[in-house]
């Protein structure tokens, strides 16, 4: 279910802007890889580009590869519908559709595939997504109620259980607990802790404790201004990045003196 | 102690300005209330007489006002129908070209032109309809005759002018396409961009994406869309008192020089020539158009209010 | 899944079937084609005298959705060929849309511009001309004027209760209001003019009342409702946060509206007094019904019949005279006026909104 990322050389732009230089990175299957760096460092961009939301903002281009067990998701021909559903994503503010209650919600992006779909396999679905999201407990009661209508954190593992639901292999989560309180935000930390046995996780977070809780290894992004594209500055195992950085700025960034 | 009374003096200039404009504007709402119960008050008023009337104050062999006015009602609806039926499609289209499918540059340019469509005045669309449009179709007409007349609504004779029912609802659907598209366009562009991108990282294409993030979003706006439209199409007079050969029956048929006519247009043709009771029926028929409206309208409410719990906006 | 390894790139997993970018435009161009040859083969066989040319773009389009539907659903699966053929109807109804506008917009010119550039068209009325000659002053002027009022009577009500829907409105009075704007925009413009008539008839006791005022009450029955929906959509757009922003800073509320609210949306709302105008400048059924028509000029709102431009256009068409073209050609040219206006009206409209409309990222 797992998959391990692999990138290389990759710059990715803003019409003529470059936002990101020059990455080359290899991410595990089942573990956790942390993206950290100050604002505006092109992490969030990155991100976007392992699963080609990055060219959904008009004018925004990529170069390089991105191999996901050594298919390119950049290679002529690929579906760019195809590796999204291979690669899920969960957003910085929580996004359920607003006009579909909770299960429909869930189903979402199964649907779209599967369309006729049993009710008791529907329902089974649902209930397993929701598990793996640990929301289950809290709406199994409303679940033909609006997804708006649950709290922010609840909102965030509704929309992690419709992005598990499709089955994918890796899980890019973008700033998921920015928006969050912190009860949520552990609830959130919990659940990706369980969801690193089945899949590949890059989560992009501002919050280096958060960093250092959840993650096996951290890319550590910066800049050397505005203006100028984002680079990866150094990438290692989150203990060492946070113990025993070889780079100065990483450093200085980890332990609080800038950013 | 002169903080103190610094603060009273900014509390109270508060309370002013705030009271000042807080009543201006519930007394410009209430103006409405009382201007919609002036127009059904002041009609009705004026059409009792007509309720009253003797048989020999109608033409065409009528003897009462309700029978004078149900062929009207008919040809008000039937048009109204048909021109609602050719335009909300074509409208939901073109909005979705605008917001979701033109290239980002072209967008504002391309619904700029539509828009210029809406501002084209009614009576320039009667000129055109009769001019332009009715003598182009009738040979497509013809040929319909011809092949489909057997299907109820095609059956012959066909009109030889052109000046059918079926040419003022393409004249009306036109008129009503710019205001849905316009409505629908501008509820399309404000879908939160975290619901299309939702979509997007679900794996959906872009037709899914709208029928999964746009279209949900934007259904309440496209039904008040189409019900302007509709309150338009209804009370659409000068398009078709110009374009259509009407003749006061019940006629389902689309293609004849036998054609309902609808209430507005009829009050326009015979008002500016009526007298006596006559001005009273033309008033009451108008009564009759304005119960109507609000019938549909209130409908149209009904079935936005219902899909409240599950709208997208806060 | 697992079998794909590094060493085999050329297998690439994500890769799906893909029709080629020029596919859409070759099928489209071939669609023509065919459908050009079948009615050149009807024109031929002596089956029709012209080459249909609307027939063969018409059913070309046709043909061009089944099949770039059919293709697209072996190439590339279901799910895109739908996607393809949406994209190909969607824009399919865009251009059918600007065929008319073509049409009506040349046919205008054409008919229009030679009565238009007469001279006397824009410095005489048609006080005692028969035939051909004089203008539509009158009715310009009558149009200036009664629009003009509808508008001081409307914009400040309308905008008014826009704002107290959405920033002070609550309970009954504000839900009971929103209920009737919304049941007034349906409100057909023939009615309003019929109320306007049955108002003042009775008031002033005059059977056949018609006057200049009259015709703005009516406007203004059409265009508040108008101007409240178009503003209260754009106020509402305007993000709570803002508000709560100004608040915090102990900005009263009325001018938390005032500085913040309304500057955010102004673009919008002068979108929609400009959407609004152009609807009531050219409504013609009320205006004959309150304000009647004549051939002389009128500068007095509050007495005797007011012409305006679209019961020109109507009056030339319906009471041809003897020189029946002469009264063609003056309302072909009054309706170019019409559209002129309603133009220009856009063109500023445009402007103001595109200058003062805030930089809002999307």
């Amino acid at each position: 279910m797992s998959k391990r990322i692999e990138v290389t050389d990759l710059n990715a732009y803003y019409g003529k802007f470059l936002a990101v230089e020059g990455v080359s990175l290899t991410i595990e299957p089942r573990s956790v890889t942390a993206f950290i760096g100050p604002s505006g460092c092109g992490k969030s961009t990155l991100l976007r580009t392992l699963n080609r939301m990055h060219e959904v903002i008009p004018g925004a281009h990529v170069e390089g590869e991105v191999l996901i067990d050594g298919n390119n998701l950049y290679g002529p021909g690929v579906d760019p519908v195809l590796v999204r559903r291979q690669v899920g994503m969960v957003f910085q503010r929580p996004n359920p559709f607003p006009t579909m209650s909770i299960q429909d919600n869930v189903l979402a992006g199964v649907k779209l595939n599967n369309r006729r779909m049993s009710k008791g396999d529907a329902d089974d679905l649902t209930e397993k997504s929701l598990r793996g999201a640990n929301l289950w407990n809290e709406v199994k009661d409303r679940l033909h109620g609006p997804g708006s209508g649950l709290s922010g954190g609840q909102q965030q593992r509704l929309c992690i259980a419709r992005a598990i639901a499709v089955e994918p292999d890796v899980i890019l989560m973008d700033e998921p607990c920015s928006a969050l309180d912190p009860i949520s935000t552990l609830a959130i930390e919990d659940l990706i802790e369980e969801m690193k046995a089945n899949y590949t996780i890059v989560i992009v977070t501002h919050n280096m404790q958060q960093a250092s809780r959840v993650s096996d290894r951290t890319a550590f992004f910066n800049i050397a201004g505005t203006g100028k594209p984002g680079k990866l500055i150094e990438y290692d195992d989150t203990t060492t990045i946070f113990s025993n950085p070889t780079v100065q700025s990483t450093e200085d960034y980890v332990s609080g003196r800038f950013g | 102690m002169t903080t103190a009374v610094d603060r009273d003096a900014l509390r109270t200039t508060q309370r002013a300005g705030d009271r000042v404009f807080s009543t201006a504007t519930i007394v410009a709402g209430s103006l409405i209330l009382a201007v919609l119960a002036a127009v059904a008050v002041f009609l009705f008023v004026q059409s009792v007489p007509a309720f009253l009337a003797a048989p020999d104050e109608f033409d065409s062999g009528f003897t009462n006002f309700w029978e004078y006015v149900w062929p009207l009602a008919f040809g008000t609806l039937w048009s109204a129908f048909l021109a609602l039926i050719m335009a909300i499609p074509v409208a939901i289209g073109i909005a979705l070209f605008i917001s979701h499918y033109a290239p980002r540059k072209l967008a504002q340019g391309l619904g700029y032109i539509i828009d210029l469509l809406a501002a084209v005045p009614s009576v320039v669309f009667g000129l055109w309809g009769i001019g332009v449009l009715a003598p182009m179709l009738q040979p497509f007409y013809s040929t319909l005759v011809e092949w489909f007349g057997w299907f109820p609504l095609f059956a012959g004779p066909v009109s030889g002018t052109g000046r059918t029912i079926f040419t003022v609802a393409v004249v009306l659907a036109v008129m009503v396409l710019p205001i849905i598209t316009a409505i629908s366009r501008e509820i399309f562009l404000q879908t939160p961009v975290l619901h299309e991108e939702a979509a997007l990282a679900l794996g959906a294409t872009r037709w899914e994406m709208i029928t999964m993030a746009v279209l949900p979003f934007g259904r309440a706006g496209i039904i008040s869309a189409a019900m302007l439209g509709l309150g338009r199409a209804l009370g659409e007079t000068m398009a078709v008192a110009m374009v259509l050969s009407p003749s006061p029956q019940v006629i389902f048929q689309l293609l004849t020089s036998q054609n309902p006519t609808t209430i507005a247009a009829n009050i326009a043709l015979n008002f500016p020539e009526a007298h006596g009771v006559g001005v009273n029926i033309l008033l009451a028929t108008g009564l009759i158009l304005f119960v109507i409206t609000l019938a549909v309208n209130m409908l149209a409410r009904y079935i936005i209010n219902r899909r409240k719990a599950f709208s997208g906006a806060n | 899944m697992s079998t794909t390894t590094v060493a085999a790139p050329l297998t690439n997993s994500l890769t799906a079937g893909k029709l080629p970018k020029y596919t859409s435009l070759a099928v489209l161009g071939a669609s023509w084609l065919v459908a050009a040859a079948v009615f050149l083969m009807l024109q031929l066989s002596g089956a029709s005298k012209d080459f249909n040319l609307a027939g063969t773009l018409f059913f070309g389009t046709v043909l061009y959705c089944v099949a770039i539907y059919l293709l697209s659903y072996f190439v590339e699966g279901v799910r895109k060929a739908k996607d393809r053929l949406v994209t190909a109807l969607v824009t399919a109804a865009f251009v059918v849309a600007l065929l008319p506008l073509v049409s009506l917009v040349v046919t205008t010119l054409t008919n229009g511009l030679p009565a238009f550039l007469t001279p006397s068209f824009f410095t005489q009325s048609q006080r005692n001309i028969v035939g051909a000659g004089g203008g539509a002053l009158h009715a310009v002027i009558g149009t200036l004027f009664i629009t003009g009022l509808a508008g001081l009577i409307s914009i400040p009500i309308g905008l008014l209760t826009a704002i107290y829907l959405t920033e002070y409105g609550r309970g009954r009075l504000a839900r009971g209001i929103t209920f009737f704007v919304d049941v007034m925009t349906g409100i057909p413009s023939i009615v309003a003019g019929l109320f306007a008539f049955a108002l003042f008839s009775l008031l002033f006791n005059d059977p056949g009342i018609r006057f200049g005022f009259g015709g703005a009450i009516a406007l203004s029955v059409l265009m508040i409702p108008v101007v409240v929906r178009s503003s209260e959509e754009m106020l509402k757009l305007v993000p709570n946060d803002l508000r709560e922003a100004a608040y915090a800073l102990g900005v009263p509320k009325w001018l938390t509206i005032l500085k913040v609210v309304l500057p955010t949306s102004l673009a919008g709302i002068i979108t929609g007094v400009m959407i609004s105008i152009s609807r009531v400048i050219g409504e013609t059924a009320p205006l004959l019904i309150i304000s009647g028509f004549t051939a002389s000029m009128n500068y007095n709102l509050f007495s005797e019949r007011m012409m305006t431009l679209p019961v020109f256009v109507y009056t030339q068409y319906a009471n041809q005279g003897a020189d029946a073209q002469a009264y063609l050609d003056r309302a072909w040219a009054g309706a170019l006026t019409l559209i002129l206006i309603v133009m220009v009206l856009n063109g500023v409209a445009r402007l103001i909104a595109k200058l003062f409309s805030p930089k809002l990222g999307r």
